[in-house]
């Protein structure tokens, strides 16, 4: 490729000051230029004109739907009342992903300073952080953060002698999925039930205790201050036409460099898996990419050399989500992929409308079918129709895309599927049901330890006469084949021909 | 206690925290210390990076080097934790990786001693904004 080898393919905008100084230590931050962008907009700007450069700048929400952030905020500083509160969503309930939490426990005062600009430009003197209890590292950082800057004069009243007031509180959660979602997140915050509502109205003119509330999610918040400090057109600079910027990821799965990653939008999954990641464990071959977690979808080969934005990834099948990024291989079988993510909703779905509770229980357990051999071509038909009427009629963003991982599934592995259900066969080695262990009668020996180790007593043969496994007994533990001394025992793929 | 009421004390304040940072970091200073970063994040805490961090606390004072051990966020190498940053008066920073305390007895014995690299380097792999 063009770009020489040594230069990085990683920009740290968000994560910036993770790994760079003590987060439990406001020197540090302070020295990093920590609440300059505070004091920047306090002295310099009016509120437009703060939403003026965010606007400008082109960032776009990162906790999962892309919203212009600027033009949020410009919607709850119109909204008038006497009471307006910023929130933050640090629920982060995506299975793998922990972009947030590393920047909360590295980086707080970042979020803290951007959510107290966001105070200021909308009108709020109130921030709340909707953190879930099963971060304790970062909740204590935050408190730790919290009580530095009031002593320093950083939040408070009359910060820095501009007059301007904010406290910032933290809200537990309890760590549902579905109280991510904005609506849910603030009935939460409200001590109600955590379910989702209609939008709208939305939360800019009705939110928290029913008065105006901005929520944005912590990577948002994170890119505040740099934008301030540098410019919009520095920011704007960095991306692709419509996504500007940089993403986290949280990088997952069958990948030699697991860790947390920041690459310009636009970048490709080729550089993010093979460069930055350092390729795919064991040398095995590539299979797929989930993002957008639960609600997003797979990418294959043919999108490697996609440019990752929001609209790429929308366009492949997939969403840019909150930025986990589980890699997968060979092994794995993607029927079974969709089948987790389906097992990950059943457990999340809030119950309140029927397509979500129900429908998605049903694609659950054709899923399950698929998997154990029993399915037939009908269900292929039926997982579709399904998805199409979960989709368009579920309540809130958790059911409406919660059959995205069929849907992708099903596009670009539809062979899988067939094999599953014409051939009983699942060529990842990975559905228990269709695949056999079998001893060949040519090796056996007899010795029978094999039959000695089996725990449920699959085994059968008589001493010095070639042994038989019965594959509808058997457990699939593998303890059989470690004991052969003859290399007598193999997995068959093949479906076994009963006779 | 400080309590800061403008945006020019914060600066001077900035400015005053900055440039004892950079007496640490003069060779020619009487005050020069060995700066190193733990990354203390969930990931790293759970590889082990607190005993590393006491570890290196206790050595380093009892072989006589002045330093300063400090804990800091995920750096991002997931795969090699616990990771830490060792920084020589006047030299770029080296990243270290799978630092137990093995391997941090070796970066003191060799890279902080002598200057001499060790296992374990990790190459920095990002851009960040100045
Ligand atoms: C089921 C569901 C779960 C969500 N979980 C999160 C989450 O964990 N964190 C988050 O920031 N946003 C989450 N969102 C998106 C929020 O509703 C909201 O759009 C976001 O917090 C807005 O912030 P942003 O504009 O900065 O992205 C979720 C949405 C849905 C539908
Ligand atoms: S779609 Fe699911 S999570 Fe959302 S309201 Fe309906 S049942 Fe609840
Ligand atoms: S351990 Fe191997 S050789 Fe012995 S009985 Fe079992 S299959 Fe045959
Ligand atoms: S795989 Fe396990 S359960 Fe199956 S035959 Fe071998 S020992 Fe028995």
């Amino acid at each position: 490729m063009e770009t020489p080898v040594n230069k990085p393919k990683q920009l740290r905008i968000a994560l910036r000051n993770c790994g760079m100084l003590d987060p439990e230590n406001i020197a540090e931050s302070i020295v990093r230029d920590a609440y300059q962008a505070l004091g920047k907009v306090l002295k310099e700007y009016s509120p437009q004109e703060c939403i003026n450069i965010l606007k400008q700048s082109g960032l776009r929400g990162r906790g999962g739907a892309g919203f212009p952030t600027g033009l949020k905020w410009e919607i709850a500083s119109k909204s008038k009342s006497d009471q307006k509160y910023v929130v933050c969503n640090a629920d982060e309930g995506d299975p793998g992903a922990f972009m947030d939490r590393s920047i909360l426990e590295g980086d707080p005062h970042s979020v803290l300073e951007a959510m107290a600009i966001c105070g200021y430009c909308i009108g709020a003197d109130k921030g709340l952080i909707y953190i879930r209890a099963e971060y304790p590292l970062a909740i204590k950082r935050l408190k730790i953060a919290i009580s530095q800057a009031m002593e320093w004069g950083l939040l408070g009243k009359n910060i820095l002698g501009s007059g301007f007031n904010f406290e910032i509180k933290l809200c537990y959660g309890a760590g549902a999925f579905v109280c991510g979602e904005e609506t849910a997140l603030i009935h939460s915050m409200e001590g109600k039930r955590g379910e989702p509502t209609n939008k709208p109205p939305f939360p800019a003119t009705s939110g928290f205790m029913k008065k105006p509330t901005n929520v944005n999610n912590v990577e948002t918040f994170a890119n505040i201050a740099p934008i301030i400090l540098k410019g919009p057109e520095w920011f704007s600079s960095i991306g692709t036409k419509n996504s500007k910027g940089t993403k986290v990821f949280a990088l997952a799965g069958k990948i030699n460099h697991v860790g947390l990653i920041e690459v310009p939008m636009g970048t490709s999954l080729r550089e993010i898996i093979y460069e930055i990641g350092g390729g795919i464990k064991e040398n095995k071959k590539f299979k797929a990419v989930q993002t957008g977690g639960p609600s997003g979808g797979c990418l294959t080969e043919k999108h490697l050399d996609t440019p990752i934005d929001y609209e790429n990834l929308i366009a492949a099948g997939s969403m840019m989500g909150s930025g986990g990024m589980i890699v997968m291989d060979e092994n794995d079988c993607m029927v079974s992929v969709a089948k987790f993510y389906l097992d990950f909703i059943v457990g999340e779905s809030c119950g309140k409308c029927t397509p979500c509770r129900v429908g998605n229980k049903r694609l659950y357990e054709i899923l399950e079918r698929i998997t154990q051999g029993k399915g037939v071509m009908k269900d292929l038909d039926k997982l579709k129709n399904l998805s199409y009427i979960i989709k368009d009629t579920a309540l809130c963003g958790l059911g409406q895309t919660s059959p995205n991982p069929v849907f992708s599934t099903l596009e670009n592995f539809y062979d899988e599927y067939y094999e599953h259900v014409v051939e009983k066969k699942c060529r990842a080695g990975h559905c228990k049901n269709l695949f056999h262990y079998v001893i060949n009668e040519e090796l056996c020996v007899g010795c029978a330890a094999c039959k000695r180790c089996c725990p449920v007593h699959a085994i059968t043969g008589e001493k010095r006469k070639p042994h038989y496994i019965d594959s509808n007994i058997c457990i699939r533990c593998n303890e059989c084949i470690e004991k052969c001394s003859f290399d007598a025992i193999s997995i068959q793929l093949e479906p076994k021909i009963l006779v | 206690m400080t309590h800061i009421k403008s945006l020019e004390q914060l600066t001077s304040k900035r400015d005053e925290l900055k440039s004892n940072l950079s007496r640490l970091d003069d060779p020619n200073n009487s005050e020069k210390k060995v700066q190193i970063k733990v990354a203390m994040a969930t990931c790293g805490i759970a590889s082990g990076a607190r005993t590393t961090m006491d570890f290196l606390t206790a050595e380093l004072s009892k072989r006589n080097i002045p330093s300063v051990v400090t804990q800091t966020g995920c750096m991002g190498y997931c795969y090699a934790e616990p990771t830490i940053e060792v920084k020589l008066p006047g030299k770029e920073a080296v990243i270290f990786g799978y630092v137990d305390t093995k391997r941090a007895d070796e970066i003191i014995e060799k890279y902080i001693k002598t200057g001499e690299l060790t296992e374990g380097v990790i190459p920095r792999n990002y851009d960040t904004i100045d």
